[in-house]
């Protein structure tokens, strides 16, 4: 078998939390992840006898926007279903899923060339969470419980088996949490497990029609994991099917630490799980009318407004800001105030995207004017940028109370090049005898002695007396 | 069709039930019974008539995502076997042997 091409084939499953302010199916509140362990649990989440679920309108409507911006089809009927399995971070022994009528299905994501086909987006609900204790000299261990987490509302959005590579599957990672973000969905935060990216591998012969034995990867929480892991586990497998041997249908864990992939369990097989429909929710019939205006109400999508703004930047700045709808929002009310396409979009992508700080468009176009006018330093401008996002005040009027300036006048920046000079015989020296960079360390002087000066200018008139 | 033992012991491995001795035969007797019945109405003709999951003839209610009160921690755990430092404690669960 060595010497065989080998077509990776990838599907995704991929569990959010919508954004909501309690669980799925009861009035506890979301717990923060350093709450002290079983304080937002109740009766229902805590799987009492005679409690009633009663399913969370935001979350059902955050499931119907994620459904309707992938271009799912919405069901008419829909219900939920019991899956049950036996495991402590689980209260009732099972949890209330969607079987074979879930919220919605046969959907899209188009990834430029890559058009990805969304199964079903469905609902469910989160599991508690164990920690294990205990000291493996004596093998006395014992697990703990805490079901703050259990019952919060999830989606799961399957794809079909459409991703052919680590890049592909990440990409689509990507813009899945783009898209979720852009319509207010889900924060999908990965480190803060908001989105859980589990891929289904499997490879097979070039040119096969067939798919493979895929193993389901679980644990991954990064981008970067995401994509190290499906490469270690293509590797693995490329390996066992070259050596004779064959792929177990298995979930597997990726550990961050030793960056492999490990054997967790055998797959359960689909109707180990026993699903039956859940009693005590009755079906739900979506009014027609509500999902109708949550579709008109969908932001443009991230993928229209990238292709709209390449029509204006270069692609890395066009995809880096329509990669986040605050950015894109800032970026097209501030062109639309009359700020110059590239140098607004470098300001954005520089200085506003690592800070976060967000002011109005108006106030973005009147700094940007007044940095390319040359009326202030970018150090300046960086400064009364903060201060304008902190207070919301112009960045006109705290140029003016601050006193911020420019020098360009070159008799001005002649006399202070002229003691730079006298006061760094060395550099100077040396820059004379050939070494250019000395003229870095005497720049540095003059802008420590002088931060109005404009930096350029002041270059040149260096380079002048020194030359 | 009868279940065999195997399907019952199969069953009661997944719902964590103990089984006696001839357990197996008793169980695998009466769950066929049952499914013989299903069998039976299983070749009525419902052709006209929409699957439904509910007998009750309601479409479900959604809740305003408003929080309410929780349980105390001391309360969540008043029942439990086993607690400790506000955590259910439970027999060890070991992900890999």
């Amino acid at each position: 078998m060595r010497g065989v091409d080998w077509e990776v084939v990838i599907g995704m499953e991929v569990h959010v939390q919508p954004r909501t302010r309690s669980k799925m199916f009861c009035g506890c509140a979301i717990a923060e992840l350093n709450a002290p362990p079983n304080t937002h649990v109740c009766e229902v989440c805590l799987g009492l006898p005679g409690v009633l679920p009663v399913p969370n309108q935001a979350a059902v409507e955050a499931c119907l926007k994620t459904a309707l911006a992938l271009n799912c089809e919405i069901p008419r009927h829909t219900k939920f279903d019991r899956k049950n399995y036996m495991y402590p971070d689980l209260p009732k022994g099972y949890q209330i899923s969607q079987y074979d009528l879930p919220m919605s299905i046969n959907g899209r994501l188009e990834l430029g060339e890559r058009r990805v086909r969304i199964r079903r987006v469905h609902l469910e609900e989160d599991t508690g969470k164990l920690v294990h204790a205990g000291d493996k000299l004596h093998r006395a261990w014992e697990s703990y419980v805490d079901l703050n987490r259990a019952g919060v509302p999830l989606m799961e959005i399957v794809s079909e088996p459409d991703l052919r590579s680590a890049d592909e599957a990440r990409d689509y990672a990507v813009e899945l949490q783009t898209l979720l973000r852009t319509i207010g969905a889900s924060t999908a935060d990965m480190e803060r497990g908001q989105l859980r990216a589990e891929p289904n591998i499997s490879i097979r012969r070039a040119g096969s029609d067939e798919l493979g034995v895929k193993t389901e990867l679980k644990n991954i929480n990064s981008f970067r994991a995401l994509h190290r892991a499906i490469n270690f586990e293509v590797e693995r497998q490329k390996e066992v099917l070259e050596s004779g041997g064959a792929v177990v249908q298995e979930t597997r864990g990726w550990s961050e630490a030793e960056q492999r992939t490990f054997s967790q369990r055998s797959k359960e097989f689909a109707e180990d799980y026993r699903y039956f429909p859940e009693p005590d929710i009755p079906p739900l019939e979506l009014d027609r009318a509500w999902i109708e205006e949550l579709r008109a109400a969908l932001p443009e999508l991230p993928s229209l407004r990238r292709s709209r703004l390449a029509g204006q930047l270069p692609v890395g700045l066009a995809n880096a800001i329509g990669a986040d709808r605050e950015l894109a929002d800032l970026y097209e009310s501030a062109v639309a105030k009359g700020a110059p396409a590239l140098a607004t979009a470098n300001w954005i992508v520089n200085e506003v995207a690592p800070t976060g700080k967000l002011t109005s468009g108006a106030n973005l176009a009147e700094l940007i004017r007044l940095v390319d006018g040359g009326a202030i330093t970018r150090d300046q401008a960086r400064e009364a940028y903060l201060e304008s996002a902190d207070t919301g005040r112009t960045p006109a009027e705290i140029v003016t109370e601050h006193g911020y300036t420019q020098v360009s006048d070159e008799s001005e920046l002649r006399v202070l090049a002229e003691a730079v000079i006298d006061a760094n015989p060395k550099a100077t020296a040396d820059f004379r005898a050939g070494k250019k960079q000395a003229l870095q360390a005497l720049m540095a002087d003059l802008r420590k002695r002088a931060p109005h000066a404009n930096p350029k200018a002041a270059n040149e008139v260096l380079a002048k007396l020194l030359g | 069709m009868p279940l065999t033992r195997d399907q019952v012991r199969h069953v009661a491995t997944l719902a964590r039930l103990g089984l006696e001795p001839g357990d197996e035969e008793f169980y695998a007797d009466q769950l066929s019974g049952i499914l013989g019945h299903i069998d039976r109405l299983q070749r009525l003709d419902t052709e006209d008539i929409p699957p439904t999951a509910q007998v009750v003839e309601v479409a479900s209610r959604l809740r305003d995502d408003e929080p309410r009160p929780c349980l105390t921690q001391a309360e969540a755990l008043a029942n439990a076997p086993a607690a400790v430092d506000g955590f259910f404690r439970v027999p060890a669960i070991q992900e890999e042997a």
